[in-house]
C-alpha cells in the first residue's frame, strides 16, 4: 500500500468518526448505514428520563406518606408494636423497596421491552443496539445499566458519606461526575463506560415515509389513460423524447438532485432548473410546461442510467466518464 | 391492503424496470411497515398471530430487496425508504425477544450458576483477596489497637470498642429478639448492602484494582471484630453471628467483586481479541452474575433482619448459615443446569 492510499484511508476513518454514519452488518450479511445519537440528544433524554423518575418517586412517597397519616407520628408509631406501628413497618418496606428498584429498574424495565428504549429515549428518537449486529441480549440490558449506577448515582452517595460541608467530598464527586459523564466525548461512538462493558450502542432510531415513484406518474398512463389529468401527462411523455445525446450529458448526481427538485412541492426551483437543463442540451420546447418536461427528462435519464448499471456501468456526474 | 397494492396493469405498464421491481414488492414492504410500526408503538397485542409469523420472512424478503435495490434503483426515495425500513425491522427482529420472564426462569434454571464457574478463576482470586483482608485486620489491629478505630468507625462500633468488658460483647451478640422495626431494619440492610456491591461490580471498570480494594477494606473490617471478640473468648459466637447472614452476604460480596475482576481483567489483558469485544463479552457474563447477587443480598438481609433476631444460640446460628452455605455451593458449583435448560442452551449453540 502506498503511502498515498493510506493517506486517504485515514482520512476517510476520520471523516467518518466526525460524521454519526456508521455501517453495521446485520446476520443476513446485509450493509446498513446507521446513525449514532449524538450526544446532546442522549444528554436531553437522560435528563428526561431522571425527571421521570424524580416525578414518579415524588408521587408515591407522597401517596405512601398519605398512607402512612403524616411525618410527625411517623416516629413515633413505627416503634410501637401496635397493628398500626406493624402497618407503617410494612409502608417503610415498601418505600425503601420501591427506591431501590427505581434507582436500578427504571432502564432495566424499559430498555428491555421491544422498543429497546426509555421513554426519554424515546421522545428524542433513539434507541439502543447491540454492536455488532446481532441481537440485544437481556445481559447486555443488565450490564449496561448496572454501571450507571457508579455514572450518575455514586456522586450522590459519596456526597452523602462525606458530609455536604466537605469541600473535599464535592471535589471527588464532581472529579468523578466530570469522567463519566465526559467519557463519551472521548470515543468516536459517544459510548459511556456501561456501553463498552455491555456491547450495546445507542443509535437513532429511523422513520421515514414511501414516497411516490416520480416515473410512474407518467408512465403508468400511458396505456390505460384512465383519468382526464393522466390521459393529459400521458400525451406529454410522447410529447417530449431525448435523443441518447440530450441525456448523455448528466450522471446520478445530478439525477438525483433533480428528483429532490420534483419532489419539492414549491415551484420555485423549477423553473431555473429547466432553463439550465434545456441551454445544456440545447431544447427549448418545453417553454410554460417546464414540469411536464423535467418529468420526461427525470424518467428517460434514469431509465438510462438504470440500463447501463444493470450492464455494469455508472456514471457518477456530469464531469466523470462512464465508468466500468 | 388493498391500497397498498399497485393499480392492475401497472405492472405491466410502467416503463422503468426498477419501478416494475418497486410495484412487485411494495405491499410486502407497505405489510412489513404496518407490523413494524405496530411494534414501535408498543401494540404488541394487536399483532396476530400471523403478522409476528410472517415479521421474519418479510424482514428478509426487504432485506433482499434493497440489496437488488442498491444495484439497480436510482429512484432515491425509494433507496432511502428501504434503507430506513430494513433499519426498523432489523431493530425489531434482532431486539430484545426474551420477556424478563423467561430470562429469569432460565438464570435460575441454570444461567446463573453457568454464569459463577465461567467466572470461576476470578471467585477464586476474590477469595484469596478476602481471606487476606481478613488477615490482614486481625494483624494490624493486634499489633496496635490504635487501628481498630482506623477500620471501624465510632458510629458503627458503638459498645464494640477495644477494652469492653465480655457481658458487654456478650450483650451485642445475644438478647435483640425484643428489637422492633427489623423488617424496616432488614430492607434497608438489603438496599445499602445492594448498593456496596454494585460498587464493588462497577468499579471493575477501572480494571479491577478498586473492586479489590473495597473488598479488603470490607474484610479488614470483619477481621478486626474477630480480633476484638476473641480478646474475650466470644470467638465461636462471633462466628455464628456473623454466620447467619455472612455465609449469604459475604458469599454475593464475593462474587460482586469477582465480576469486577472479571471485567478488569478483560479490559487489562483482553488476549487476542480486540478490547471492545472483550469487554463486552465478559460485561455481560458478569451481569447475570450481578443480578444473582441481588438476589443473594435480599435473602441476606431476611436473615440478618429476623433469623439472627430470632435465633438466639449460637449452635442455632451456626446451623442456618451452614446450610446457607452448602446450599450455595451445591448451586453454583454442582448444579449444571435443569435438562430443559441444557438442551435450550445446546441447541442456540448448534444454530448458524
Amino acid at each position: 500500500m502506498t503511502r498515498r492510499e493510506r493517506r486517504r484511508q485515514r482520512q476517510a476513518a476520520r471523516r467518518d468518526a466526525q460524521s454519526l454514519q456508521r455501517t453495521l452488518v446485520t446476520p443476513e450479511g446485509v450493509t446498513l448505514t446507521m446513525a449514532v445519537a449524538s450526544r446532546g440528544a442522549r444528554f436531553g433524554a437522560l435528563l428526561l428520563d431522571l425527571l421521570f423518575i424524580v416525578l414518579l418517586i415524588t408521587v408515591i412517597s407522597v401517596v405512601l406518606l398519605f398512607v402512612a397519616g403524616g411525618v410527625a407520628s411517623l416516629e413515633r408509631s413505627i416503634t410501637s408494636g401496635t397493628p398500626g406501628g406493624y402497618a407503617l413497618q410494612f409502608v417503610m418496606i415498601v418505600w425503601i423497596v420501591i427506591m431501590f428498584f427505581f434507582r436500578n429498574a427504571y432502564f432495566l424495565f424499559f430498555e428491555l421491552g421491544p422498543r429497546g428504549a426509555t421513554p426519554g429515549k424515546r421522545i428524542n428518537g433513539l434507541r439502543i443496539a447491540a454492536r455488532d449486529g446481532g441481537r440485544l441480549t437481556a445481559e447486555m440490558v443488565i450490564a449496561r445499566n448496572l454501571l450507571r449506577d457508579i455514572e450518575l448515582f455514586l456522586p450522590i452517595v459519596l456526597l452523602a458519606s462525606a458530609g455536604v460541608e466537605s469541600s473535599a467530598g464535592w471535589l471527588a464527586a464532581c472529579g468523578w461526575f466530570l469522567i463519566f459523564m465526559l467519557f463519551p466525548l472521548f470515543n468516536r461512538d459517544g459510548l459511556r463506560a456501561g456501553d463498552i462493558i455491555a456491547g450495546s450502542w445507542v443509535l437513532q432510531a429511523p422513520r421515514r415515509k414511501l414516497a411516490k415513484a416520480l416515473s410512474l406518474e407518467e408512465a403508468a398512463p400511458v396505456a390505460s389513460g384512465e383519468k382526464g389529468r393522466a390521459a393529459a401527462s400521458g400525451e406529454r411523455t410522447v410529447r417530449y423524447q431525448f435523443t441518447e445525446e440530450e441525456l448523455a450529458v448528466y450522471g446520478e448526481y445530478e439525477l438525483q438532485a433533480l428528483e429532490r427538485v420534483l419532489r419539492d412541492t414549491r415551484a420555485k426551483a423549477i423553473e431555473p432548473v429547466y432553463q439550465t437543463i434545456a441551454q445544456k442540451i440545447g431544447r427549448n420546447d418545453g417553454w410554460n410546461d417546464e414540469r411536464a418536461f423535467l418529468e420526461a427528462y427525470y424518467t428517460q435519464l434514469r431509465a438510462r442510467l438504470e440500463a447501463a448499471l444493470r450492464m455494469g456501468v455508472r456514471k457518477a456526474d456530469k464531469h466523470s466518464e462512464e465508468s466500468r | 391492503m388493498s391500497e397498498a397494492l399497485p393499480p392492475a396493469g401497472a405492472i405491466e405498464t410502467a416503463a422503468l424496470r426498477s419501478d416494475r421491481f418497486r410495484l412487485e414488492r411494495e405491499a410486502d414492504w407497505q405489510r412489513l411497515e404496518a407490523i413494524v410500526r405496530k411494534m414501535e408503538k408498543g401494540r404488541l397485542r394487536k399483532l396476530t398471530d400471523e403478522e409476528l409469523l410472517a415479521l421474519p420472512g418479510l424482514y428478509r424478503t426487504v432485506a433482499s430487496s434493497l440489496s437488488i435495490a442498491r444495484e439497480t434503483s436510482l429512484d432515491a426515495a425509494t433507496l432511502a425508504y428501504l434503507e430506513t425500513l430494513v433499519q426498523r425491522a432489523w431493530f425489531v427482529v434482532y431486539g430484545p425477544r426474551t420477556s424478563l420472564w423467561d430470562w429469569l426462569r432460565g438464570f435460575a434454571c441454570g444461567g446463573w450458576s453457568a454464569a459463577v464457574r465461567a467466572i470461576g478463576v476470578d471467585v477464586a482470586a476474590a477469595f484469596a483477596v478476602m481471606v487476606a483482608g481478613t488477615l490482614a485486620g486481625w494483624l494490624l489491629v493486634a499489633q496496635d489497637p490504635e487501628w481498630y478505630f482506623a477500620l471501624v468507625s465510632r458510629d458503627m462500633a458503638g459498645a464494640r470498642v477495644p477494652g469492653a468488658t465480655r457481658a458487654v460483647l456478650h450483650g451485642t451478640l445475644f438478647g435483640n429478639d425484643g428489637q422492633s422495626g427489623m423488617s424496616v431494619f432488614a430492607a434497608q440492610l438489603f438496599s445499602n448492602n445492594a448498593q456496596v456491591s454494585i460498587l464493588a461490580f462497577a468499579l471493575g471498570f477501572a480494571f479491577g484494582v478498586p473492586s479489590l480494594l473495597l473488598l479488603v477494606q470490607n474484610l479488614a473490617l470483619l477481621g478486626a471484630m474477630l480480633w476484638l471478640y476473641h480478646g474475650v473468648g466470644l470467638t465461636l459466637d462471633f462466628a455464628g453471628w456473623i454466620a447467619v447472614h455472612g455465609t449469604t452476604e459475604l458469599f454475593a460480596i464475593l462474587l460482586s467483586g469477582a465480576a469486577g475482576l472479571h471485567i478488569g481483567r478483560a479490559l487489562a489483558f483482553p488476549g487476542r481479541q480486540p478490547v471492545l469485544r472483550s469487554a463486552a463479552a465478559a460485561g455481560q457474563r458478569a451481569a447475570v452474575v450481578m443480578t444473582g447477587v441481588v438476589l443473594m443480598l435480599v435473602v441476606a438481609a431476611l436473615l440478618e433482619g429476623f433469623a439472627r433476631q430470632l435465633v438466639d444460640t449460637t449452635l442455632g446460628r451456626f446451623a442456618i448459615g451452614g446450610f446457607m452455605l452448602a446450599f450455595w455451593c451445591a448451586y453454583f458449583f454442582a448444579f449444571r443446569g435443569t435438562r430443559g435448560w441444557r438442551e435450550r442452551q445446546g441447541a442456540t449453540r448448534g444454530r448458524p
